[in-house]
């Protein structure tokens, strides 16, 4: 009896096994890409439709994570890569893969006319930007009512004794949000009044997150009065009706770029190109419009709502390879400084 | 013990000499390959203790680690002793509801860890329903919700060790005991508990290695107190310095080489238990036993159910705290997720194969280590391999993963990105609670058994096939599910393994999560719980129908 009870389980499952789908039929004659990309969730299927209809002879296979599990992933790959295409990931990582020589070389079709900090420095180009995302703070209005929390529009307001252990912030070394905060905040005070600003905002921070996107989620659900974050971060909880406000601070904001860039070695080379050559055209441009508000290519208008007009001058000057290479030298010192040093309020 | 013949000791030989092969393909090469970055710069050239030097050489070091002792030390001096009372309720009372306290027992390893997160940060976070019961400026973030959270989340595995470790017990010892007029008291000391002996050391050891290696819940509840876990994701996935990672990884195998030895010392503590002429004890009513056992399994009950209920309520409701209307809407996950409901039909089939796969592999192994009578080194190899994997923190273990399949020299790189891969991750990862099952179930058993079939002449796997499986069933059925529901649950490893078309469920809830999904995401994980409790619930009503058909235990 529980013999025969065991089989019967294991022929469903191996039939389960056996019928899993392995791509959709009629595949075989496009070429499949596969794609590592850190884009939202949301982003996906749009992004894959526009690749789609503009080469028809490709199909896009997405791998999506979180910014740091794709660049772990993708270091762990060196040896053999496995994506043919990185399309929507941290321009640091990219900065990254690149002096692990893991990125192909490749200047696509009209990728000079890219905004210039908006696109690799090297000739032939090893990445190109696509859109970028800023630093900001989401402030919970129904706890700012509540515990009386004045309303910050500059990151100096942060140190306001009135929002003490209020504020939620990303660790720097434990996510990319966290770090490019700071290297804005180093690129537009300078980096001893940095860290000076760092040292006061220590005394109003609730909790240093090891998540770049926690402070903003548990900001709307009214765990912290205040969350530092990136913009893009507020529009799905503002959606489901968040009484969050996204504040982009006046007093320059640090950023990230999402750009595109062909593994070395793929055995896709010429379709992995061809996508790479899509990522920048104006149609391509359009699309990444529609979720963010600085787009690489200058003239292309985003169709998204809701940023103040002025929005492109809050923008930190960021060089973003000398911040990389800084990173190590930074991440030490604010981990002497500020990790553990004190119990969460 | 009589000789087994010849021709079956080397069957017996080669059998394990596969299950070492195994082992070492699934778990010795791979972390071998991730351990030897902790000598290596990124181009893999060696450069000794470099980075040893400069971890220990960060005054921060100290700090985690000492964080991570202490709260681990509570967490196991809090859990031990409430699994081992409700473990005792489950195989020493006449409790009423035992199979259904069974299930709820599993509960914290049935969901994803996020759904217990999630629940406590809704029941005592700063706007929780439940905050005024922690004291005047109290957090749930930082040392007590981590002890908290990780009470809950080791509870299940140290209550499946102690129950299957009093599972069994033979009547004759208990009336003997009672023909000489020994009192409760001194039955439970001189019978019972040195029979659990075993069983007690293997749960402290699987609940402390648990407690330290585990990030999940430090992540997310843990605030910044930092932890030598939290080190390795700082490393690994904020930094990607696999190097220092693998430093952090080496130092938080120590608990478990400690456990190793602490496992190899109770085991020459315990004799068989139950020997071929057992009966087998049931235990009579009594009231003063069963009642106080009841009240402690239903507060414990009471408070895993509270866990799951405030997960399911808030997969039901628009935007907690702020929108309390309900809605089923959060269950519509191709609004969120771009594979939707698919990716739990990837999950059905990964943590079925690996129950299949993993069950009888685990249960023949540690048939074979305890009862192969195999000399040489392939035990020693094969009983530290089993143990280990439970002290390698899952991240550790997927990235080592990468490094070893996805090698151009590797011919087993044909199953990266599969399936398969996925598998065999998953049986590694969750190999060790379930060898200490089997192990526990297997030591209980009289050697008898394996002597009597040696005078018949009967092979030694008929008389596994035919005696010590149908006994061992039940414990059997606990690994498989065990297995499963692991399977169905993790996140730490997989999540560096799954390809395009491969995404597990479990991911996609920390996906959703991270999107600011809160409400999708406590849906996804009450789906995938919905599933691995009808699997227990499935294996409760086997197990009724093994013992002998429905009638009510008496």
């Amino acid at each position: 009896m529980p013999c025969r009870l065991l089989a019967a389980a294991g022929a469903l499952l191996l039939g389960a096994f056996v019928s899993t789908p392995l791509g959709p039929a009629g595949a075989q004659q496009r070429t499949r890409l596969t794609v590592y990309t850190a884009i939202e969730n949301e982003q996906l299927q749009p992004f894959k439709a526009a690749a789609e209809a503009a080469l028809r002879d490709i199909e896009i296979a997405w791998v999506r994570d979180s910014t740091g599990v794709i660049t772990a992933r993708l270091v762990a790959e060196r040896a053999q890569p496995r994506a043919d295409v990185i399309w929507g990931l941290s321009a640091f990582s990219l900065l990254g893969l690149e002096a692990l020589d893991m990125l192909e070389p490749f200047t696509p079709n009209g990728a000079e006319i890219l905004r210039p900090n908006m696109r690799s420095d090297r000739s032939p180009m090893t990445w190109t930007g696509m859109d970028a995302f800023v630093a900001a703070i989401c402030y919970n209005t129904a706890v700012a009512r509540q515990r009386n929390l004045p309303r910050p529009s500059t990151w100096t307001d942060l140190l306001n004794p009135a929002l003490r252990g209020q504020i939620a912030m990303p660790n720097p070394s434990s996510s990319g949000t966290g770090f490019l905060t700071v290297a804005g905040w180093m690129a537009t005070m300078g980096e001893q009044p940095a860290w000076t600003f760092m040292n006061g905002l220590h005394e109003n921070i609730q909790v240093y997150t090891h998540s770049g996107s926690a402070p903003c989620n548990n900001a709307a659900r009214g765990e912290y009065g205040l969350g530092i974050s990136l913009d893009m971060r507020a529009v799905t909880l503002r959606n489901q009706g968040a009484p969050i406000e996204i504040i982009v601070p006046t007093d320059g904001v640090g950023f990230d770029l999402e750009a595109t860039a062909i593994l070395r070695g793929t055995r896709n080379l010429a379709a992995a190109r061809r996508l790479a050559g899509f990522a920048v055209t104006r149609a391509a441009m359009e699309l990444y419009g529609r979720y963010y508000a600085i787009l690489a290519l200058p003239d292309v208008a985003p169709a998204v709502q809701g940023y103040p007009a002025d929005f492109e001058q809050r923008l930190a000057t960021i060089n973003i390879r000398e911040m990389g290479a800084q990173r190590d030298r930074i991440l030490a010192e604010w981990t002497r400084r500020f990790d553990g040093k004190s119990a969460p309020r | 013990m009589a000789e087994p013949r010849l021709n079956d000791s080397t069957l017996l030989r080669l059998c394990l000499g596969f299950a070492a092969l195994l082992l070492a393909a699934g778990l010795a090469a791979p972390l071998g390959l991730m351990l030897a970055r902790a000598f290596q710069d990124i181009d893999g050239n060696f450069v000794g203790l470099v980075h040893f030097r400069a971890y220990f050489g960060s005054p921060a070091l100290l700090l985690p680690a000492w964080n991570s002792l202490w709260t681990s030390a509570v967490t196991t001096a809090i859990v031990l002793p409430l699994a081992f009372t409700f473990a005792y309720g489950m195989t020493r009372s006449r409790l009423p509801g035992r199979a259904v306290f069974r299930a709820i027992m599993l509960i914290p390893i049935l969901a994803p860890s996020l759904l217990p997160a999630l629940s406590l940060i809704y029941l005592f976070g700063n706007q929780g329903l439940l905050r005024v019961l922690l004291p005047e400026g109290g957090s749930i973030y930082g040392p007590t919700g981590i002890i908290v959270a990780q009470c809950i989340y080791t509870f299940p595995h140290a209550a499946m060790i102690l129950s299957v470790a009093l599972g069994m017990a033979d009547a004759r010892l208990f009336e003997a005991a009672e023909t000489l007029k020994a009192g409760h008291w001194r039955i439970f000391r001189d019978v019972t508990l040195p029979a659990a002996r075993y069983g007690l050391v293997s749960a402290s050891v699987v609940v402390f290695t648990l407690a330290v290696t585990d990030f999940g819940i430090p992540k997310v509840i843990g605030g910044q107190f930092p932890v030598l876990a939290t080190d390795v994701y700082r490393q690994v996935i904020g930094q990607q310095n696999f190097s220092m990672g693998a430093v952090v990884a080496i130092i938080l195998l120590l608990p478990a080489i400690f456990g190793f030895f602490a496992e190899r010392w109770a085991q020459r503590l315990q004799a068989a238990g139950i020997s071929g002429r057992a009966v087998l004890y049931r235990p009579k009513r009594r009231a003063a036993r069963d009642l106080p056992l009841l009240a402690a399994c239903l507060a414990i009950a009471l408070v895993l159910l509270s866990i799951v209920g405030m997960a399911i309520w808030g997969s039901l409701i628009r935007f907690w705290p702020y929108n309390m209307a309900l809605t089923t809407a959060n269950y519509d996950f191709s609004s969120f997720d771009a594979q939707g409901w698919g990716s739990l039909w990837t999950s059905l089939t990964m943590a079925g194969l690996t129950a299949l796969v993993g069950t009888p592999l685990v249960f023949w192994v540690a048939y074979l280590l305890e009862r192969g009578g195999v000399s040489g080194w392939l035990p020693g190899f094969v009983r530290v391999a089993a143990i280990a994997p439970l002290a390698v923190p899952g991240l550790v273990l997927g990235l080592a993963y990468i490094l070893f399949f996805n090698h151009p020299a590797n011919p087993l790189g044909f199953i990266y990105g599969t399936v398969a891969i996925l598998v065999l991750n998953c049986v590694i990862h969750f190999y060790t609670v379930a060898h200490l099952t089997a192990v526990t179930a297997i030591r209980q058993l009289d050697p008898e058994f394996e002597a009597v079939g040696a005078s018949l002449r009967v092979p030694r796997w008929r008389t596994f096939l035919r005696v010590i499986v149908p006994i061992s069933l039940p414990a059997i059925l606990d690994i498989a599910v065990y297995l499963f529901v692991n399977a169905m649950a993790t996140v730490s490893a997989v999540v560096f393994l799954y390809g395009p078309d491969t995404k597990p469920a479990s991911v996609a809830v920390v996906h959703m999560d991270e999107a600011g999904q809160v409400a999708s995401a406590a849906a996804m994980a009450c789906v995938i719980l919905a599933i691995t409790a009808s699997a227990k619930l499935l294996q409760l009503g086997a197990s009724r129908l093994l013992s002998g058909g429905w009638r009510p235990a008496h």
